[in-house]
């Protein structure tokens, strides 16, 4: 999230899209009712269900899944044609007036961008993206026009590109009739008055597809446009689904990153510490010119004493990435293909939640070990069972899995999705021979460590032998402190903790695990993470509450609540004030940019990430493309009706040939459009929620829910068996399914796409073969093929098929 | 009636004595002290965050010494204290006591019996888990690291003809986890990188 949970009280408009905050976050709705009862706040939902948000909305859109980008590209070019755009916070803080190299260019029949190239390793397109570049003068200097009429300034091409996001067409995409999507973007663009915030709230309804992180660039378009970041009350908020997935996307337990989002070195393109600098450094004042503060003292930490400048700080130590995909559904590929042999699992369970779950469990048989770290027995541990549907005799992997702690009984921080980092206190001592994760981890590497120390034929052993792990407490007991000050960093001579990230050097004075959560434990007394101080007056912000990164800044981008002289937009939630000097004597939020600078410098590079310091509406961050374009999911009923001859995102590697139902014929074998969902009583893989007999009492097990006109169509009666199929359980001609409960409901209605009428069904994922309930996998019908950028799979739109048992 | 209340029976009970007081015309006051009254005194109060979404929600857990001198928790709620859910929690937040304790027919509550409590470990070819301990558990699952890791460990790669120290190996995959909390997170990927692991994921991108 930009911005944070109490903060939604200061919206005017909601705009929630692709989430579900009744469901999923259910508290924090109590934040939108806030905004509505005291600043007649307005909520619409888009969503292809009307879910339990939609159901308390001012005003349901109904659109197609999948169909994202063409919904929101029918906002931007609504707000465009309109001039409803917040025309200052345009000119001031963003990319708008940037011209762009003449070789840019677009084509209009396949949805293609320039630069376009065959990838045949990855059996799909890619980009050389060095068309979707600025113009510059000799010194190196964007050109602008200030004017905004230049035809090839970002502005004018924005204008250009989503023209065709017409009323008709997008309705004609999405479904969504022409009045309620025209009364929408008419209520969620009335926000780009100054002083008025809206708020896009959304989930993985809109990232789990081939093209989710165009879709969440679509929404910072339409919000950069809007002049809603960076304001109280408004931003992009990632709604994440649990308690501290923040914190573990942070520390990066992703290949691709290593903590505080710096990249992981690749082999071709950072061989050397010098290349990795050279490469990753942009100039100042771009906030990332500080990476190589941040990269070496987290090699101190790693490797400590050992890391020196004369061996480039154990850089070499750190491993380096090939070419290929290295996710989720990357690295199930190579285990079916018997690269991996090993496993290691912390409390997840992919055997439920990744998709094609079927196919997952089968290769994990070709492991010869897998670790998995759980409080309950689950089934990714337990894939070798009967009840998994395998004969354990013929399956070799030795399994180990090992008790953990529940939440209550461990201690340590979570960062909530607003980046609040949180201490977790520890209530209960576990049950039996449990440890928490942190132990474990401590004594097993400690274990690795000794073995080889011991053995002189060891393969390379210094990176293990030498890293420090010398976070020793009582009776052999992990010291959780000694944990958190390496996060937070210290000085090397004297052990001393850095205040913040301000104090890293890159010199090798400091060590630092993370520097995004630098200042989160800066001290052994009162550290900031267990602060517990509310806030009794002021925009929400609760600064004594907590530790929020980076800085303890609650609202990121902060600098653009304020125009150009320092006037806030809405003065009602002023949050920085200056005096006649220009000084700043007041601030309700943690400024986003260095004390030493003005305002008017400060508002010169609002964005202090970019190397242009100005937010992007025109980008060449993503690698499918400058400006979110509209593209079908992989598996679709129709054609895409703006570009008639593009496939799905062409940047989407497609993983297994066969694997999607992509000819006319197959789309006639599984005609229904799947989205899997979540829902309040049960919580993700349902290790957990299956195991407490409360919630299961209040939903005891897996339906799938389809609309009363579809109902009649297959005879289907409230409460049935169904069996669901997909083209994933389709094995050497035979067609296998799976078995849910029929839901018949008016939540669901069929949509009319291009005249053609089209159903959504859609299912939860909750349920699988272990724990006290138990049922059907849902994702054993979702495809392996995700979005371009992040791989992240397909789950909110694929095609199946749906029958009556017998 | 038995003395023994279910937990319904028992919520049925408090909510009638709650609307009573409101009905009797002392009001908002009277509820707060219906409220304090059924508080638990004889226990220590320990705030903890909820473990399910990122909403980050404070749970206070009621905690008090068992027979065996083993902190315990009886009872858990919202804390009305924190900020965001200023006391109240979802159905999932609202029983987090359930992972612990489960009631038996009698409205006693009793340890959750699916807890794994033990290490588990399943052989090759076999059908059953056995217990082992602790040791023989790390031990083991060491040895296995070490010798997937040093039987499949890239030093160097040739890349555009050049050649480039790595220092990975293809051979293991790591995942998790959301579940985690940020210090266990931080010392997964530094001991993960040090094993030159980079087949890393976890459930964020589920």
């Amino acid at each position: 999230m930009t911005n944070h949970w109490i903060d939604y009280r200061n919206s005017d408009v909601f705009m929630n899209i692709g989430g579900n905050t009744a469901e999923n976050h259910p508290i924090s709705m109590k934040w939108i009712e806030k905004a509505r009862e005291t600043r007649g706040a307005k909520l619409i939902v888009v969503d292809p269900r009307i879910t339990r948000t939609a159901a308390v909305a001012d005003l349901y859109v109904p659109i197609r899944p999948g169909t994202n980008i063409a919904y929101l590209g029918g906002l931007i070019n609504y707000v465009l044609e309109n001039e409803l755009y917040h025309k200052e916070y345009v000119l001031s803080y963003t990319n708008a007036a940037y011209l762009v190299s003449e070789e840019y260019d677009f084509d209009e029949e396949t949805g293609l961008f320039s630069g376009i190239q065959d990838d045949p390793d990855r059996n799909a397109k890619k980009y050389d993206r060095s068309s979707w570049s600025y113009q510059t003068d000799s010194a190196g200097n964007p050109l602008k026009d200030p004017s905004l009429e230049n035809p090839q300034c970002v502005f004018q091409l924005m204008k250009k590109f989503y023209a065709k996001y017409t009323l008709d067409t997008v309705s004609k995409i999405t479904g969504c009739p022409k009045d309620i999507l025209e009364e929408s973007y008419r209520l969620y663009a009335s926000t780009g008055k100054p002083g008025k915030a809206g708020n896009i709230l959304y989930a993985m309804g809109i990232t789990q597809f081939t093209h989710g992180s165009q879709n969440v660039r679509a929404c910072a378009i339409v919000q950069l446009l809007l002049g809603n970041m960076g304001i109280p009350g408004g931003g992009v908020n990632a709604q994440r689904g649990q308690s501290n997935v923040q914190g573990s996307t942070d520390m990066a337990i992703l290949y691709h990153i290593i903590p505080g989002y710096l990249s992981a070195p690749k082999a071709a393109s950072h061989p050397t510490l010098a290349d990795y600098i050279e490469k990753e450094t942009p100039a100042p004042p771009c906030w990332w010119s500080n990476k190589p503060k941040y990269l070496i003292s987290m090699l101190k930490a790693f490797w400590g004493e050992h890391a020196t400048a004369d061996n480039d700080f154990c850089y070499d130590y750190l491993p380096k990435l090939d070419h290929r995909d290295h996710s989720h559904i990357g690295l199930y590929k190579y285990m079916g293909e018997g690269e991996i042999k090993g496993l290691i699992c912390w409390a997840d369970n992919p055997a439920v939640t990744g998709p094609s779950a079927a196919a997952k469990r089968s290769y994990q048989s070709k492991l010869d070990w897998l670790v998995s770290v759980d409080i309950f027995e689950n089934e990714t541990a337990s894939f070798w069972k009967k009840e998994a549907g395998a004969n354990p005799k013929e399956i070799q992997t030795e399994v180990f899995l090992l008790p953990a702690t529940a939440s209550f009984e461990r201690e340590g921080t979570k960062a909530n999705s607003g980046r609040w980092i949180q201490w977790q206190w520890k209530a209960q001592d576990a049950p039996g021979e449990c440890k928490a994760d942190l132990q474990i981890a401590y004594e097993l590497f400690k274990k690795l460590q000794e073995l080889y120390a011991a053995d002189p034929n060891a393969t390379f052993p210094d990176p293990i032998t030498k890293l420090k792990w010398d976070y020793e407490g009582e009776d052999g007991r992990v010291d959780i402190a000694k944990v958190c000050k390496e996060i937070n960093g210290y000085t090397v001579a004297d052990g001393q903790y850095v205040t913040n990230f301000v104090g890293l050097k890159d010199d090798g004075s400091t060590a630092c695990g993370n520097w995004l959560f630098s200042g989160y434990y800066n001290n052994d007394e009162n550290p900031a993470c267990q602060s517990r101080i509310k806030e009794t007056e002021g925009i929400g912000s609760n600064l004594g509450w907590s530790f929020a990164w980076p800085l303890n800044r609650r609202i990121v981008y902060n600098r653009c609540s304020a125009d150009l002289q320092g006037n806030p937009w809405n003065p009602e939630l002023q949050v920085f004030w200056w005096d006649e000097e220009g000084k700043l004597v007041k601030n309700l939020d943690i400024p986003d940019w260095p004390g030493a600078w003005s305002f008017e410098e400060a508002a010169r590079f609002p964005y202090i990430m970019l190397p242009e310091g100005q937010a992007r509406f025109f980008s060449n961050g993503m690698v499918d493309g400058p400006f979110p374009a509209h593209f079908e999911p992989a598996e679709s009923p129709v054609p895409n009706l703006l570009y008639p001859k593009a496939t799905f995102n062409p940047v989407s590697q497609r993983w297994y040939e066969g694997h999607l139902a992509e000819t006319e014929e197959e789309r006639s074998k599984y005609p229904y459009i799947m989205s899997t969902y979540r829902i309040t009583e049960h919580y993700q893989s349902g290790i957990m929620t299956r195991n407490m007999p409360w919630l299961n009492e209040t939903m005891p097990e897996l339906f799938i829910e389809i609309s009363e006109e579809l109902a009649i169509e297959l005879n289907i009666k409230n409460g049935e068996t169904v069996l669901v199929e997909s083209k994933r359980l389709l094995k050497n001609g035979e067609q296998k399914s799976i078995k849910a409960k029929a839901c018949v409901t008016k939540r669901l209605k069929p949509m009319t796409v291009n005249g053609k009428q089209v159903h959504v069904v859609g299912m939860p994922f909750h349920w699988g073969y272990c724990g006290m309930r138990k049922g059907a996998i849902t994702n054993d019908l979702s495809p392996s093929v995700g979005d371009a950028n992040t791989t992240i799979p397909e789950s909110k739109a694929f095609l199946c098929n749906i029958r009556k048992v017998g | 009636m038995s003395m023994k209340l279910s937990r319904r029976t028992f919520l049925k009970l408090t909510g009638t004595a709650a609307a009573a007081s409101i009905l009797a015309g002392s009001g908002f006051q009277s509820r707060l002290e219906a409220a304090e009254k059924i508080r638990v005194h004889y226990a220590r109060e320990v705030p903890t965050i909820c473990t399910f979404c990122g909403v980050g929600c404070g749970i206070l857990c009621h905690v008090v010494k068992n027979e065996h001198n083993r902190d315990v928790i009886i009872n858990t709620e919202g804390d009305p204290d924190h900020p965001i859910n200023e006391g109240s929690l979802c159905s999932k937040g609202s029983s987090l006591y359930n992972v612990s304790y489960i009631y038996d027919s009698q409205g006693r509550p009793k340890p959750n019996p699916n807890r794994l409590t033990k290490p588990l470990y399943r052989a090759p070819g076999s059908d059953r888990w056995e217990e082992k301990d602790w040791d023989w558990m790390l031990e083991t699952i060491a040895q296995r690291i070490k010798k997937t890791r040093d039987e499949n460990f890239e030093l160097t790669d040739t890349v555009d003809g050049r050649k480039v120290t790595v220092n990975r190996t293809n051979a293991i995959a790591w995942l998790g986890s959301a579940f985690c909390t940020n210090e266990e997170n931080y010392l997964f990927n530094k001991m993960a990188r040090a094993m030159g692991i980079i087949n890393i994921d976890h459930c964020a991108r589920l």
